[in-house]
């Protein structure tokens, strides 16, 4: 505890030096840009902004980008209370209560139970993510290879059955993406495989191009000739205070959000999208007028905000303590780690203590700053949402080809993101989740790397998974994953998943 | 019925088969030494077999030709002058390219005006080239006489 609290006190002098506090200031305002715009999620904002960072040192370069990540998730809620459209696809719930609330005439009380839910749920969850990453990158140094690949199999298996909608689906796609990643020069052997002679290739396919064609590129070629957003309602100033009894109701939902996110958070999958699905189901089975909800319930506001914002930290424990992302957003936050040199996992804490302890001083830091920046600079981050679309997009064409081009230099990384983008309008019209792909990418070197040096520690027995008591354990839980996700078809019902897939499609409430 | 989990799931096989195919050029390896072909040849199965299952199992979903595609004649256009900017950025140099780009889809595309199209494609194409090169010193291409 002791330790703790003075590694954290070493973490405050570097966030709080003036540049790192700049560059943590920097990041919260794009990220909330981010989040606001329509179409440009955390995932596809870090994407792009990663190579304004090449100039910085890791520290800065780190801080600046989880900015951006929480930004956006603060961000994100703005456009869903306001317009009734999602900045980024954690805030669907929002829109449900929150866009009623500014019907209402509660814009500003929905805005200000939102922002300090997010800043509530943000703080309390680095507490935890301070006190359970250490532990747990201390447990990690035990891993050997057959623990890694045990673990990155749950990881996709979990990924496909958290996700919305068919496992099935999710599994093809976590595939797909794995395929994807065995482009390049495999490690082991030397050989190229489907590089077909482009030697650029040979490193691999890189996360970003993939990564901004699947959902920049994707997403505006879905939306930039569909008609224009519908009117926003600017909440005033004197507004955004909510009532007493307006606080009261969103307290304990933001108590159980940011219990309920952080957890959802640890566990591999799309968990920001997860968690404000499960707060919103667990405050409208717990409230007393259920009916409510659907209509401007306050802890249908309060909950999902806190939760996805306590699932931004949460999904940062396995990826800062074990080097392995819980979903793509992590996955491109750990590509751009290692661009700056700093290979997040076990050692990470130990070698470079500034580093972490740092990021994790920031992170109070960005929830303080957005909290600040949120509030009564709503009506300037609204005016954003008055950029007629025709005009905005080719703008943020311009940052995607421009963010995907400066990270190698290469022209074939601006075509991979060509070909993902179209893979990705196709793949959205036909209703198939591509996160999965995303982290296939950024997996398949790191598993079949585990796999293959596994059976040479072994001489090719495979009973090493079942011998290893991390290995088998792991791999039973996967397994029963599988089992639990074949029970709706003998059933016949409908699953989670699937009423989660319905609401995304604002069919139904979960 | 041709369904949208059916089209997907096929087109899904068929990428299976082809990487299966193309992996016939790699050693497989042995199933206690694989080889570099072996990790791709058991995707591509489960990729085929994920393939099979959705047009199996996926009579249910939304009829491919419910879906709407109003959309295409802009994404069409898009992606024409994403492909334009992969070719051209290194023949052309990032502002001439980004300047075109900019300005056929204002122009051509949104059919801005004149003066505004000209004013919009290259603040954007010049200011980014300011902030990511020059401040931020990311190397942008450039291209003939410097530009």
């Amino acid at each position: 505890m002791l330790e703790t609290l003075s590694n954290l006190g070493l973490g405050f002098a570097v966030a709080l030096s003036p540049a790192v506090l700049l560059y943590a200031f920097a990041g919260c305002v794009v990220g909330t840009l981010v989040g606001v715009l329509p179409g440009v999620g955390p995932l596809a904002g870090i994407s792009l902004l990663l190579p304004a960072t090449f100039g910085l040192d890791a520290t800065r370069a780190i801080v600046m980008l989880a900015g951006i990540y929480y930004g956006a998730m603060y961000g994100g809620s703005t456009t869903s209370i306001l317009m009734r459209i999602p900045g980024e696809a954690a805030s669907v719930m929002t829109c449900i209560d929150g866009y009623a609330m500014a019907r209402k005439g509660r814009a500003g009380a929905a805005l200000a139970i939102a922002a300090v839910g997010s800043y509530v749920a943000g703080t309390v969850s680095i507490v935890a993510l301070m006190f359970l990453a250490p532990p747990l990158a201390e447990f990690a140094l035990r891993f050997g290879p057959p623990e890694y690949f045990a673990l990155l199999l749950f990881g996709l298996l979990v990924l496909a059955y958290m996700s919305g909608g068919s496992m099935l689906k999710a599994l093809a796609m976590a595939a797909l993406g794995l395929l994807f990643g065995m482009i390049g020069i495999d490690q082991m052997s030397g050989y190229f495989r489907f590089a077909y002679g482009v030697v650029e290739l040979g490193d691999g396919v890189g996360i970003v191009p993939v990564a901004v064609g699947l959902f920049g590129l994707a997403e505006i070629l879905a939306t930039a000739g569909q008609p224009t957003p519908p009117a926003v309602i600017k909440p005033r100033l004197r507004e955004l205070l909510p009532s007493r009894r307006e606080w009261r109701a969103s307290a304990a939902p933001i108590g159980r959000g940011t219990v309920l996110g952080f957890l959802i958070g640890v566990i591999p999958g799309s968990a920001h999208i997860i968690s404000s699905f499960v707060s919103y189901a667990v405050e409208r089975r717990l409230s007393r007028r259920p009916e409510e909800f659907g209509k401007g319930a306050v802890a249908g506001v309060a909950g999902p905000e806190s939760a996805n914002n306590a699932a931004t930290s949460g999904a940062f424990v396995p990826m800062l303590a074990l080097g392995v992302p819980s979903g793509p957003i992590p996955a491109v936050m750990l590509a751009a780690m290692m661009v700056h040199g700093v290979s997040p996992g076990p050692l990470l804490i130990k070698q470079q203590p500034e580093l972490f302890w740092g990021f994790i001083a920031s992170m109070y830091v960005g929830n303080a700053v957005l909290l600040i920046l949120n509030l009564p600079l709503v009506g300037l981050f609204v005016n954003l949402l008055r950029i007629p679309y025709p005009i905005l997009y080719p703008a943020i064409l311009v940052f995607c080809i421009l963010g995907v081009y400066a990270v190698n230099g290469s022209v074939v990384d601006v075509w991979i993101m060509l070909l993902m983008g179209a893979l990705g309008y196709v793949l959205r019209k036909l209703d198939f989740e591509t996160a999965p792909i995303v982290l296939g990418v950024v997996l398949a070197p790191m598993i079949e790397m585990a796999l293959r040096q596994s059976l040479a520690m072994s001489d090719g027995r495979y009973a090493i998974f079942a011998t290893r008591p991390i290995s088998a354990t792991l791999l039973a839980v996967a397994a029963v994953l599988l089992l639990l996700s074949l029970k709706p078809l003998v059933t016949h019902t409908l699953d989670w998943r699937a009423r989660l897939a319905l609401a995304e499609k604002g069919e139904g409430h979960p | 019925m041709l369904t949208t989990d059916r089209a997907g799931g096929a087109a899904l096989g068929v990428i299976g088969l082809v990487v299966l195919v193309e992996s016939r050029k790699l050693p497989l390896g042995t199933l206690h030494n694989p080889g570099p072909a072996a990790m791709p040849v058991v995707l591509a199965s489960l990729l085929l077999v994920c393939g099979v299952a959705l047009v199996a199992a996926g009579g249910g979903a939304a009829r491919l030709a419910a879906i709407g595609w109003p959309e295409w004649p802009h994404a069409v256009a898009i992606f024409a002058v994403c492909a334009f900017a992969a070719l051209a950025l290194e023949r052309l140099g990032y502002r001439v390219t980004m300047s075109l780009a900019l300005a056929f889809l204002l122009g051509v595309v949104e059919r801005k005006s004149v003066a505004f199209t000209l004013v919009v494609a290259l603040a954007l194409a010049l200011g980014t080239f300011f902030v990511f090169d020059t401040l931020l010193r990311v190397q942008l291409p450039r291209g003939p006489f410097g530009l």
